[in-house]
């Protein structure tokens, strides 16, 4: 059975507000496939119905073709981090995994190796109450990767966890997809999933509004225009018009440039004698192409998309 | 870095079994792995032993010597066993047979507490309900020794007793000079049988008893007796105090006839167990007129009972040791409730359900687990408490009515059970209410506080009494050591004593247990974790 995690539909309301509003998508096996979207999306939601722990009014999940109820073992089949912060503070990490590890068959032998690849071994003896926010994601990750599972579901892994962690845990998810695992990694921050996610489900008002390859979704925003950084702003602005190109000032220094290759401009501005500083295609960040997806989607209008601008910060 | 290049991954590890016991041991490493929760378990046994060890004090002055010299009867139990007896030696095999005409009694005015040293009062008229006159064969006149007998009674007609814990009845009925009893003891070996008859002619049997071990040459003749009175200080069950008030029975018989033993033997009076369980006195004794004997006694032929509402000995059972086990149990109750209310106040429940999605199972692997460890250390706790409570008590000169190695197990057993029920009833209810404070405020409202309403007497006796048959507080009958006897009065009253017999005290708490866990387990399924 391929590794791969299958949402269907799922609806689901809590009291008043409607949390899941018909939820689909598929997490493929080798690629890390990002799960974003504002608070209030329905992220957390879905995971816990992936994970069984909260049944949907309507609609099904399947982890690897199975409902999770049926699986035997559940952490051999899927890993998941839900919550860094849901440990017992009394129990260390190391102990933590081990009852864990016992739920599922294993033993000492497998705590140890998940508490090396976490890189815990230093605190795997101390109490996981004095843990920061970025060692518990590790721990959690750690749990997760208990069962050597094939499908890893991560929900806001990035919290709380300093720049060298990032960097880490960046690399570790790309390891987990290149080793051929289905990885699913929430986010309600698009720059956490820059470089790391090869596909995106963006997520809002319980739906998915945009499922798609992360080069695609890129593309798409970026269009087809080239920067040119140069101090001859109105010398270069005559050429290129000439040349039936839109040119839009966009900084002191800087222009933007649609409809010529950069190539073409570069042949037009030396053709011409006018200097520059550089040129370069134009590609929008990831965290521009989110916002175009859900500047319709996000729940509270009255705070537009600066917010999550500031926070990628 | 396209899905399609890459092999879905496949793990290396072998695929372990899926057992329930890797659930247990998992739920297991869960509650070994908090140290907090290790420490508590060793807290409730201290507490448990501590109490049920100090509440005795050594003492120092006379040790062991302070005892007193209670009779044992031929089962090993503690017996009063004190009467007046007229007597003479039967050797061999024979028959006893006379008519009872009148069974009367009084009751001493001044009445003593619990104990030694009552003073001798004046007297009242009044027949208590188990005063006693008839026959009896008996092995000697130590006190004791294996007998069977057949007698009139105050209230309860005619009986037949042999070896202090059994009674049989026979003819129903007060008797008189209008309405007398016939009684008759047959002894062949060592087997007694017992007839009763109204009129002297037809004859039924009562039964039979086989008395181990019954000498060659036994005493056998008439008896009166008649055991103390109880009052409760208080109109509550509790065992609260009381007073005792000696009585004495007179019987008058005539028509004796003895088949065997020695033609023309004498009678002569003794009082077995002199200055014991009753009114010592000149109005104790007999007299023989023209066949007709008039004997007066005082005390009683029985078991005595936890409490020593019905003695003059200062006696009580090893629930005196158990007295710790309250304690114990709010320790334990408190951390079974935590056991699963923290892991829904850190959210790891959901850790622990997405290990194990059939959430009936993970819960009775946590009840499992949780019933198992305060088993374990509460039958420990239990088990020192009563032994060395028992060595402890004779140290200090407390007399603790014996108990049969079965009894001493079943007390030790049944109390670490009814701890790992209370346990599991803390944490089912964990379940329902997801969070420790109303948890445990929820078991202290089910067991401590029925328990408490139910011993403490602040409720009329029949609302005490009610309360411990139908609450969870049932499951405390398990710690009786002594058994009740009907024909015996006296104060039945926690701690030695509950309303239901101990294994039907187990089995209230058990369905508790039962209801508890279905509705927890109907509710874990239900919900959102």
């Amino acid at each position: 059975m391929e590794a791969t995690i299958e949402v269907t539909g799922l609806r689901k309301r809590f009291g008043s507000a409607l949390a899941l509003d018909g939820m689909s998508f598929t997490v493929q096996p080798g690629q890390v496939t990002g799960f974003v979207g504002p608070n209030g999306a329905g992220k957390s939601t879905t995971m816990r119905v992936i994970l069984g722990l909260d049944a949907p009014d309507s609609g099904h999940a399947l982890v690897s073709g199975q409902p999770y109820l049926k699986l035997r073992h559940p952490l051999s089949h899927i890993g998941a981090l839900l919550d860094a912060a849901a440990l017992q503070p009394g129990r260390t990490a190391r102990n933590h995994l081990l009852w864990l590890a016992h739920s599922q068959g294993l033993g000492w032998r497998r705590v140890d190796e998940v508490i090396d690849q976490a890189g815990l071994s230093s605190v795997a003896r101390r109490k996981a109450g004095g843990f920061s926010l970025g060692m518990r994601q590790r721990l959690g990750i750690a749990a997760a990767m208990l069962g050597d599972p094939p499908v890893v579901m991560l929900d806001e892994p990035f919290n709380g966890m300093d720049p060298e962690g990032i960097a880490w845990m960046r690399e570790f998810l790309r390891s987990l997809a290149a080793q051929g695992r289905a990885v699913l990694v929430s986010s309600h921050l698009m720059g956490e999933l820059e470089d790391t996610a090869d596909h995106l489900v963006v997520a809002g008002r319980g739906k998915v509004i945009a499922d798609a390859a992360v080069a695609d979704l890129i593309a798409a925003a970026s269009g087809d225009r080239v920067t040119l950084r140069t101090s001859a702003r109105a010398e270069a602005m005559t050429v290129l018009t000439h040349a039936g190109a839109t040119v839009a000032a966009t900084d002191r220094d800087t222009l933007t440039i649609s409809g010529l290759t950069p190539e073409r401009t570069v042949a037009l501005l030396t053709e011409a004698g006018v200097r520059f500083a550089e040129v370069s295609a134009h590609r929008a960040s990831l965290e521009a192409a989110y916002m175009d997806l859900t500047r319709d989607a996000v729940e509270f209008r009255a705070q537009p998309a600066g917010t999550a601008q500031e926070a990628v910060r | 870095m396209t899905a399609g290049t890459i092999a879905p991954y496949r793990s290396p590890e072998k695929p372990a079994k899926d057992r329930f016991s890797q659930l247990m041991h998992a739920e297991w490493t869960k509650f070994r792995t908090v140290r907090g929760w290790l420490i508590a378990m060793f807290l409730a046994v201290v507490l448990i032993d501590m109490v049920g060890l100090l509440v005795v004090r050594p003492n120092v002055q006379c040790g062991g010597a302070c005892l007193p010299n209670v009779p044992t009867g031929p089962g090993g139990e503690a017996v009063n066993d004190s009467f007046y007896f007229v007597r003479q030696p039967l050797a061999g095999n024979g028959s006893i047979t006379v008519r009872v005409t009148s069974l009367t009694g009084q009751t001493s005015q001044t009445g003593g507490n619990f104990g030694p040293g009552q003073q001798q009062g004046g007297l009242t008229p009044g027949l208590v309900p188990w005063a006693k006159a008839g026959i009896i064969i008996a092995a000697s006149t130590r006190q004791g020794s294996p007998y069977a007998a057949m007698m009139v009674t105050g209230s309860h007609g005619v009986r037949m007793q042999y070896d202090f814990t059994q009674d049989i009845a026979g003819l129903p009925g007060a008797v008189s000079a209008a309405s007398p009893r016939w009684l008759r003891l047959v002894r062949s070996g060592d087997t007694i049988t017992g007839y009763d008859s109204a009129d002297g002619t037809r004859w039924a049997t009562v039964g039979s008893a086989s008395l181990a071990g019954l000498p060659g040459t036994v005493q056998w003749g008439m008896l009166a007796t008649s055991p103390l009175t109880f009052k409760s200080n208080f109109a509550t069950y509790a065992e609260s105090g009381g007073s005792v008030s000696p009585t004495l029975a007179t019987g008058v018989l005539d028509h004796v006839s003895l088949r065997g033993g020695q033609p023309g033997g004498q009678w002569t009076g003794v009082e077995v167990g002199a200055g014991g369980a009753g009114y010592s006195g000149h109005a104790v004794g007999f007299r023989q007129a023209h066949g007709q004997f008039t004997i007066t006694g005082s005390g009683d032929i029985g078991p005595v009972i936890g409490g020593g509402s019905n003695t003059e000995y200062d006696t009580s059972t090893v629930a005196l040791h158990l007295l710790g086990v309250l304690l114990g149990l709010v320790v334990m109750v408190v951390i079974a409730a935590m056991f699963i209310t923290l892991e829904y106040r850190r959210g790891l429940i959901r850790t622990t359900l997405a290990a194990s999605p059939r959430r009936g199972r993970l819960l009775a692997a946590k009840a499992l687990v949780i019933g198992l460890v305060t088993f374990v250390f509460g039958t420990a706790a239990v088990a020192v408490a009563v032994i060395v409570g028992i060595w402890v008590s004779r140290d200090g000169g407390q007399y603790v009515l014996p108990l049969s190695p079965l009894t001493g197990l079943r007390v030790i057993a049944g109390t670490g059970a009814m701890l790992a029920l209370a346990s599991v009833l803390a944490l089912s209810i964990g379940a329902v209410v997801r969070r420790s404070v109303a948890a445990v405020a929820a078991v202290v409202v089910a067991i401590l506080m029925p328990y408490i309403l139910g011993v403490t007497g602040v409720l009329p006796a029949s609302a005490s009494e009610w309360i411990l048959r139908v609450s969870p507080a049932a499951g405390f009958a398990i710690e009786q050591s002594a058994p009740q006897y009907h024909q015996v009065i006296g104060q039945y009253a926690p701690p030695d004593y509950f309303p239901l017999p101990p294994f039907a005290g187990l089995a209230v708490l058990c369905g508790y247990v039962a209801v508890a866990l279905g509705l927890a387990s109907w509710l874990l399924h239900r919900r959102d974790a």
